[in-house]
């Protein structure tokens, strides 16, 4: 047996029915992790001895009333555990063993019994779009080992693809969650802006990120995010409204729903396979008795610039807290507060997160924060707006997840602007605060690497998100597939 | 758009507090310089009577309840430290 | 040339919330280093604010009773800098959309009056603490971190040290009365920074102006702004630039000393804090604050003057501080004469203050031992001399009068038949200066009554003893 196949709910059902126990459950995950993870090395750091104890004890335990029972999962890096080491893939964090307390999103699955494996690789504080800008080491995709699993939450799709967690969280600024997802055959949900809480996400951007599941399949996503998402009085941004069962709408009828499909979202620079297999997944949602028209976002084009702008901003002040006194990385080179500061900055953080503090002081500094800043803010109105007239008469705008397949590593780290660029199908979202979700549509023809479909909604509509999705996975096999590494 | 030097890299990385080389900041230049050219596309767009963007979410702000709450613990305060001295983090001399 | 000297104050008070403005931890002046502090005031990664509703009714509170108009929609801005103090090197402040705008203090300087204008108060977070050591390291305590502020920014309204000193007299006593702040210099919860520049008489543009740090009473703002005026002038005068500066007051010197100049003005690149929503205040809240501000010092003299009958000067030192003028309602209330208690306040009270530089908290009397001892002068009990000996005892010790006077034994004797007996006894000892009153030296009166108060430690009680010579003398 793996964790391949299973849904949540398959897998509560046999450890009621005591055909698998929580530490055998423990065991698969950690098997797989022995035969893989050589090879994916998809973790930062690993949580055995406490996963197993933890296990051993829910043992003796009836399963009770846990909606998560035992389950094996994994967390991106910059999700705060208490107790476990965080490092949000930076040298600065290397020693922070222990952050003092939980994200309210970990929180929320520590109450529903889940076992955490252990916490994930992901480019530094979410930098990056390869997972390549990680300062400790290269995941590799589960599908082809020569390419990356993209990012910044590439440990987070890479561990529930090679089937070494059965879920993870992941976080989302600007495509972070389901551009992974995209090219590693899996789910990826990044919520509506507010929907889940962000207190212990080390913040990238305060206005743009996102927590969310990575699933093998639609339904279990729908699961955990009708358990994570919910108002938090410890976050002023979230929401303060009912969580409506996403399971629940799984099974509603898609026939009449209405699609807008962004004639940007598939022009220059996506790749032919992609257009394709996204034309190929249109069909198939016509035959479920979805209407779908190309439409125009023209505004759509700036979406990238206005995103590292804003994103680099934010990100600039964000990061100030990192100085080498309460927590972290202090250089021992100081001899004065002032080189504390600088030296220890210097030493802790890598080549993407100096650049993008540089850009953001630079937009934010008085003679630029009008023509910078001020401006994209200004852009990113625009970008709403023309979201909301399109949700007037569409339930959902749909294209690629990526413009491409997942490149192979070392390729793209060349000029920051091209791998800015590749943001642009994802970084709408983000900019307009919408839920958007990503899943398998296919697989390219030589190498089979998976390709994504992403469906973004208006806010708070993540039901009707949902709700296509699964209509989609249930008609096609795509999510069967899975990659041919060790283990199988 | 104006060129960016590399004292202009280096007046960044003061201000944002990284220490950096010559040779670190001119490395930096060109990519800065293609980045800013590429966010110089926005200047197309006419945004006079646009409001910008600050917060997704309508409303406001949260109030929480003025009640106390002890958090930490002092050796729980200091625990993360890179060095602390009876009770306080401990930090090199200010120079001014 | 003759200057005009333009002056602008910089107050930060202190909220006195019982948690923090952004995080739940306690909010306590003088615990143990570091154990007031939560994840969220030690800035850890992924840590977010939450506004504290009551700070935001202390500032209003604040802001109303020093008539400023509340801004109905207000926005938080990040305003960045690097300091060991500052846990996020940014503080949660405003920058556009302060809380309130438009106010003014009405202030008297040698029977002048005049209005100051409050340009802005706004809502921000306190730092840290920073401690330098000999051995040329720094330690830090996060406590303070995160404590209610508002800082009050005055219009340059101000033309000498001397106003400048009553503004802040007046500022402080009216936030006192609010309730809000302690507004103790000595505690840090009442700061102030001072600038100060000079043009020519008649010319509107400002002079350049400098800074001054490091004002820690009202005394050395006065002091320092003093000192700043006559530099200014010199250089002036000698054909000399100002400079844009912070200077530093030196207490021991009396001067400013140069602590930075300022290139440009510092760009703290403010941008709208993502992380809180705005803040909209709606005309219900505002009424509600305002129902809750109590009597301020100025209604509060009125009342004194027209309802309590006080002089004009007596209700004016009541009122100058909140605490004064509180302890003199509970004394009053507590049945004490009003014209006792407010001698007395304004008497050996405030003169013992002085003497020993001490605020009427800190010393050990209270409204019920006052109240107490200006009804056993009253009654009769005790002499008006032998109650200077009771207040001696009470201002050091408090606790109650009636027991000391008894426990000391220092009762008046009023009784007839024993004063009578001692009367008796000094008249025999003094037949001289019976002879000599006889004789219509009426001087020797007063000597025999020394006599008596001396023969009973001065308890007995004077007009009786009077009586009572008088008598026996007539008898003899
Ligand atoms: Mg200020
Ligand atoms: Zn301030």
């Amino acid at each position: 047996m793996s964790l391949f196949g299973y849904t949540i709910k398959e897998l509560e059902n046999k450890l009621h029915k005591k055909e698998i126990s929580p530490s055998e459950l423990v065991d698969l995950s950690f098997q797989q992790i022995h035969d893989v993870e050589d090879d994916v090395k998809a973790f930062i750091t690993l949580n055995e001895e406490q996963a197993r104890k933890q296990a051993k004890k829910l043992d003796d335990e009836p399963v009770n009333k846990a909606k998560l029972f035992a389950l094996p999962i994994g967390i991106k890096d910059n999700i705060v555990t208490k107790g476990l080491r965080t490092t949000g893939a930076s040298q600065f964090l290397n020693n922070f063993d222990d952050p003092l307390y939980d994200a309210t999103a970990v929180e929320r699955l520590k109450d529903e019994q889940v076992i955490t494996i252990g916490k994930l690789n992901m480019d530094e504080f979410g930098m990056g779009s390869t997972t390549e800008n990680s300062s400790y080491h290269v995941t590799r995709n589960p599908w082809n080992l020569n390419h990356v699993p993209g990012g910044s939450s590439g440990g987070s799709a890479a561990a529930v693809a090679a089937g070494e967690v059965l879920f993870s969280l992941g976080t989302d600024t600007g495509g972070s969650i389901r551009q992974p997802a995209s090219f590693n055959g899996i789910v990826g949900m990044k919520p509506t802006y507010g929907l889940v809480s962000r207190y212990g996400l080390i913040t990238f951007a305060s206005s743009l990120d996102t927590i969310g599941p990575l699933t093998q399949m639609v339904e279990d996503n729908a699961r955990i995010l009708e358990i994570i998402a919910g108002h938090d009085p410890s976050d002023s941004t979230s929401a303060k409204r009912e969580v409506t069962s996403y399971t629940d709408a799984l099974t509603k009828d898609v026939k009449g729903l209405k699609v807008a499909v962004p004639e940007e979202y598939l022009g220059e620079g996506v790749d032919p396979e992609v257009k394709e297999s996204v034309m190929n997944a249109l069909q198939m949602l016509e035959l479920l008795g979805v209407k779908w028209d190309k439409i125009s976002m023209p505004h759509s084009k700036y979406a990238a610039a206005t995103y590292y702008i804003l994103s680099s901003a934010e990100a600039s002040t964000a990061l100030a807290r990192f100085d080498g006194i309460r927590f972290g990385k202090r250089s021992n080179q100081a001899k004065n507060v002032d080189e504390l500061f600088k030296q220890s900055r210097a030493e802790g953080f890598g080549d993407e997160v100096k650049r993008r503090i540089l850009l953001g002081t630079f937009a934010l500094s008085a003679n630029n924060v009008e023509d910078y800043y001020k401006k994209a803010q200004k852009v990113r109105t625009l970008i709403r707006q023309e979201f909301q007239t399109v949700f007037e008469t569409y339930d959902l705008v749909i294209g690629p997840s990526t413009p491409t397949p997942a490149p192979k590593i070392g390729e793209k780290t060349v000029d920051p602007v091209t791998v800015y660029a590749n943001d642009l199908l994802t970084v709408p979202a983000n900019l307009a605060g919408l839920p958007s979700l990503s899943l398998p549509c296919g697989f390219t023809e030589e190498e089979g690497l998976p390709l994504g479909l992403q469906m973004i909604g208006n806010h708070f509509a993540e039901q009707t998100i949902y709700r296509l999705a699964y209509a989609y996975e249930q008609a096609t096999n795509h999510h069967k597939k899975r990659p041919a590494l060790g283990g199988e | 758009m104006a060129k960016i030097t590399k004292d202009d890299v280096k007046r960044l990385a003061d201000v944002s507090q990284i220490a950096m080389t010559d040779d670190e900041a001119e490395d930096y230049v060109a990519e800065m310089q293609s980045i800013f050219e590429f966010a110089a596309m926005l200047q197309e767009l006419n945004t006079e009577d646009v409001e910008p963007t600050i917060h997704i979410l309508p409303g406001t702000t949260m109030l929480r309840s003025d009640e106390p709450k002890h958090s930490l613990t002092q050796e729980e305060a200091l625990k993360n430290a890179p060095e602390a001295k009876d009770g306080y983090f401990k930090v090199p001399s200010i120079l001014d | 040339m003759n200057f005009e000297t333009v002056i602008g104050l910089e107050v930060h008070v202190e909220l006195k919330t019982n948690s923090k403005i952004f995080s739940s931890s306690p909010n306590i002046f003088g615990a143990e280093p570091n154990s007031l502090v939560s994840p969220v005031d030690l800035g850890y990664p992924g840590t977010l604010p939450v506004l504290n509703e009551e700070a935001v009714n202390f500032a209003m509170k604040a802001a109303m009773a020093l008539n400023c108009d509340i801004n109905s929609h207000t926005f938080f801005d990040r305003k960045n800098y690097y300091y060991p103090d500052n846990p996020k090197a940014y503080q949660i402040s405003q920058d556009e959309y302060p809380l309130a705008e438009n106010g003014w203090i009405d202030i008297e300087v040698d029977g002048k009056k005049k209005r100051i204008g409050i340009t802005r108060i706004h809502l921000e977070e306190d730092a840290g603490k920073l401690q330098h050591t000999e051995e040329g390291y720094s330690l830090v305590d996060y406590n303070r971190q995160g404590v209610p502020l508002i800082e009050i920014v005055s219009e340059p309204d101000i033309r000498t040290p001397d106003e400048a000193y009553a503004y802040l007299d007046k500022l402080k006593n009216i936030v006192q009365y609010t309730g809000v702040s302690d507004c103790r210099m000595e505690e840090g919860s009442l700061r102030c920074d001072a600038n100060l520049s000079l043009r020519p008489v008649g010319q509107e543009a400002f002079g350049t102006k400098t800074e001054l740090k490091n004002l820690n009473s009202f005394a050395f703002v006065r002091s320092g702004l003093e000192y700043e005026q006559k530099r200014q002038e010199k250089i002036l005068l000698s054909g000399g630039e100002i400079l844009q500066e912070t200077r530093r007051y030196d207490e021991r010197t009396k001067e400013t000393i140069l602590m930075r100049v300022k290139d440009d003005a510092e760009d703290y690149r403010f941008l709208p804090e993502p992380d809180l929503l705005p803040l909209h205040i709606d005309e219900a809240w505002k009424e509600r604050i305002r129902q809750e501000i109590p009597e301020l010092p100025d209604a509060r003299k009125k009342r004194y003057i027209e309802e309590v009958g006080l002089p004009e000067y007596d209700a004016e030192v009541l009122t100058s501080s909140k605490e004064m003028s509180d302890f003199f309602e509970e004394t009053i209330q507590l049945g004490a004469d009003m014209k006792q208690a407010s001698n007395w306040l304004m008497g050996d009270i405030s003169g013992y203050m002085n003497k020993h530089l001490k605020e009427l908290h800190e010393l050990a009397i209270t409204p019920e031992g006052l109240a107490k001892m200006i009804k056993l002068i009253d009654d009769g009990t005790i002499s008006s001399k032998i109650a200077k000996r009771v207040f001696a005892h009470l201002v050091e010790n408090g606790g109650d009068p009636e027991e000391f006077v008894k426990r000391e034994g220092l009762a008046q004797i009023s009784d007839e038949g024993q004063l009578r007996e001692i009367v008796l006894e000094v008249l025999a000892e003094n037949e001289q200066s019976v002879t000599d009153y006889q004789e219509g030296k009426g001087r020797a009166l007063g000597y025999l009554v020394g006599q008596v108060m001396k023969a009973t430690k001065g308890q007995a009680n004077p007009p009786m003893v009077n009586k009572i010579l008088k008598e026996e003398i007539d008898k003899q």
